[in-house]
């Protein structure tokens, strides 16, 4: 099973640890992975932005870079909801390409999905000892139906228990050029995500969006809490829950 | 109304700071949520419900033409007078004349979004009319000198105590306490107006082709005796509120109430075909119906007009987490929330409501809760692409968005500088890994929150090391 990781430019850029975790996952659930090195980004920005044209360019990128793949794997429901729920849209008045994309969405899936949906994974190499509360970012679940894989994966990491927060499904307030545009109202709705999360009273909020990662830990710390961790799914279920310490690891191989 | 969209930051902004809307906000966003999904649960099959309804909405828009004129051969045998306004001017014209051939001094008013569309109060007391709103809400609104804040809830931004405020010096009595005793006084105080109205304005939910009727669903009784006590009445309504059949309205109703408060049914049904007939007990000598176009062709043929599906529950506000926090007036026009944001821009102008397709987070709660199936964030963003087009957008944000997708398409280059920005960012954010504060389209962001800084390598570099470390 050829297994395309989509890193994201979000986890490539700010916190490569995740594409890391997700490279490790994949690989203990048997699959062989091929990480397609001029990936970049899934167009998403210029989508969102209304810039049709950028969209379309990075698209018909992406597409060709993962063309040999039997699945693609995206650890981000943002981004692998932009390549199965979008581009068909998007490339619409591309008809050459209808069949490769109708292809390419058929067979990318969110990270979770895949290893509990298609690699059929029933036990994680990730050890945890604390608490965590999860939140479903928005287009993990409306867009890719993500809701139970998390948790049936978190629920096999060693040490690990799930608290779950009142209102998981609720909108961090982050989308994309949103909490730049509108920062004081998407500051406001993280302030509410926030204040769930801290009422869960667990060790770390846990999530499968990098974006939204961001926007609820600037939030949090904004506030002054700096004792929740705030982790991505991956880096819980991989057990690279220490990033820093990680990498270094890494870059002394 | 007078369109304010334009302000929406500032406005936004204003009502992010005022504790009196935020409470009130918090408190209906945890009434209608609950009573919404309790009452869906309700149903076994609510998808296949939604997406019938969606079918027949569909079905209307793509034959309004012929469906329009059947009903209107109904509704003209029923006795129903018939006008059509391709403006909002002309429908305050309409109804003013025809308030002056019938001597009308005093008007009351059951709910109508279309009144608000075309500024109808205003012209009619420009016209030295008296106009009443019996609609509770929209009494409050009226009473207030505002407008409303929600299309199904005008006056869910007040608090009790702001009522109880209006009422005692609005009527005169000892300040009341208890809503349900504030709610009899409203009753007391309208019950003559009820009386001793000329005329009676009211919107229509539904139009149906086959019988010729116009509908209105209505809790408080209101409509009900707007409908029938005064001696004319004007029912004011949109082209695309019409339905093919009195079942498909059967199968409407039951999402639209259930959507709008979490109710199996509302408490009265108003159907109206015609004026009172010889041998009726009750009902309105003349009955006219002005069927108002004010832009919604445009939609129609447009790229977005799954919008018109829209049954105006109310559904997609109540569920959104921008409408949540800043409540309806920031949205500038008739109709905040999701909805609002694709027909203010539709309906006024896409350049008088910029912001609106913009303010949204994408996160689609409305695109699941709406009755219709109107899927919203995708028409929010075929309007941000039309502004693009249009060249509506700052000129920075356009240039910045062709620069990433440059710089994306060319891996070398990106690599190159997504290295360096990794680099310096983790340099910045020292040992907390946290930028305070971020320069230019940035600074929005850290004026509220922290930017996690990155990590001082790219997974590019990290991975292209990993590989050659494993080579060897």
């Amino acid at each position: 099973m050829k297994v395309g990781l989509f890193v994201t430019c979000l986890v490539d850029l700010m916190r490569p640890s995740i594409g890391f975790a997700s490279l490790k996952l994949l690989e203990s659930a048997g699959c062989e992975v091929i990480v397609p090195t001029r990936q970049t980004c899934c167009g998403q920005p210029g989508y969102n932005s209304g810039d049709r044209k950028a969209a379309q360019d990075l698209a018909r990128k992406l597409i060709a870079e993962f063309a040999g793949c039997d699945y693609i794997v995206v650890p981000s429901g943002s981004c692998g909801g932009m390549i199965r729920a979008h581009y068909p849209e998007l490339l619409a008045e591309c008809p050459e390409l209808t069949a490769a994309v109708a292809a390419l969405a058929r067979k990318t899936y969110e990270l979770t999905d895949f290893l509990v949906n298609v690699a059929r994974t029933t036990s994680v190499p990730g050890q945890f000892s604390g608490s965590v509360t999860y939140h479903d970012s928005c287009s993990g679940l409306r867009e890719m139906g993500v809701k139970t894989q998390p948790r049936f994966l978190l629920s096999k990491v060693a040490g690990l228990t799930i608290r779950e927060m009142d209102q998981p499904e609720e909108c961090c307030g982050f989308g994309g050029t949103f909490a730049v545009k509108y920062g004081e109202i998407s500051t406001r709705i993280a302030d509410l995500k926030c204040e769930d999360v801290q009422s869960a009273r667990a060790d770390a909020l846990v999530l499968g969006d990098l974006g939204c990662m961001l926007n609820i830990e600037g939030r949090l710390r904004r506030r002054g809490d700096t004792n929740t961790r705030v982790l991505h799914v991956a880096e819980v279920l991989a057990g690279m829950t220490d990033p820093i310490q990680d990498l270094d690891r890494r870059t002394a191989d | 109304m007078q369109v304010t969209s334009n302000q929406f930051k500032k406005s936004a902004s204003r009502k992010l700071a005022d504790p009196k809307v935020q409470k009130a906000l918090r408190n209906a966003k945890g009434k209608l949520v609950v009573a919404r999904s309790r009452s869906i649960r309700e149903l076994d099959n609510f998808e296949e419900i939604r997406e019938a309804a969606a079918q027949i909405r569909d079905l209307g828009l793509l034959h309004m033409d012929v469906l329009l004129e059947q009903w209107e051969k109904k509704a003209v045998a029923a006795g129903t007078i018939v006008h059509w306004a391709e403006t909002p001017q002309q429908v305050n014209e309409l109804v003013i004349e025809i308030a002056r051939k019938h001597d009308v001094r005093k008007i009351i008013k059951s709910k109508s979004m279309l009144g608000e569309e075309t500024n109808l109060n205003h012209a009619l007391e420009a016209a030295g009319l008296d106009v009443r709103e019996t609609d509770l809400g929209e009494y409050i609104i009226q009473q207030f000198g505002e407008t409303p804040s929600h299309i199904i809830a005008p006056a869910v931004h007040k608090s009790k105590d702001d009522i109880a405020d209006l009422f005692a010096e609005k009527h005169g009595r000892p300040r009341l306490n208890d809503i349900s005793a504030l709610t009899h006084e409203a009753r007391e105080v309208l019950r003559p107006h009820f009386l001793d109205a000329d005329m009676g304005i009211s919107g229509a939910n539904f139009l149906i082709a086959e019988t010729g009727s116009t509908m209105i669903v209505t809790n408080e009784g209101n409509g009900r005796m707007t409908t029938t006590m005064p001696r004319v009445h004007v029912a004011v309504t949109g082209i695309e509120k019409v339905v093919p059949t009195l079942e498909d309205v059967a199968l409407l109703l039951r999402l639209l109430t259930r959507s709008a408060t979490g109710q199996s049914i509302s408490n009265y049904l108003s159907f109206t075909t015609g004026p009172k007939r010889s041998g009726d007990k009750d009902g309105p000598g003349e009955f006219h119906v002005i069927i108002v176009d004010a832009g919604r062709t445009q939609v129609l043929a447009s790229e977005i007009r799954e919008a018109l599906r829209c049954i105006r529950c109310g559904a997609c506000m109540n569920h959104c987490p921008v409408y949540q926090n800043i409540g309806g007036h920031a949205y500038g026009w008739v109709y905040p929330g999701p909805i609002g944001s694709i027909l203010t821009p539709a309906l006024v102008g896409i350049e008088n409501a910029l912001d609106l397709p913009n303010a949204s987070t994408l996160c689609n709660q409305c695109g699941v809760v709406c009755p219709v199936k109107i899927p919203l964030p995708d028409l929010m963003r075929k309007l941000r692409e039309r502004q693009v087009t249009e060249k509506l957008r700052p000129w920075a944000e356009r240039f910045g968005l062709r620069l990433w997708a440059w710089t994306a398409a060319r891996p070398a280059v990106y690599g190159f500088l997504t290295g360096i920005a990794a680099r310096v960012g983790k340099w910045i954010g020292g040992a907390g890994g946290l930028l305070h504060k971020l320069p230019a389209a940035g600074s929005e962001w850290t004026s509220g929150r922290d930017f996690p800084a990155p990590r001082g390598k790219t997974f590019r570099q990290l991975y292209a090391r990993h590989r050659k470390g494993a080579r060897r």
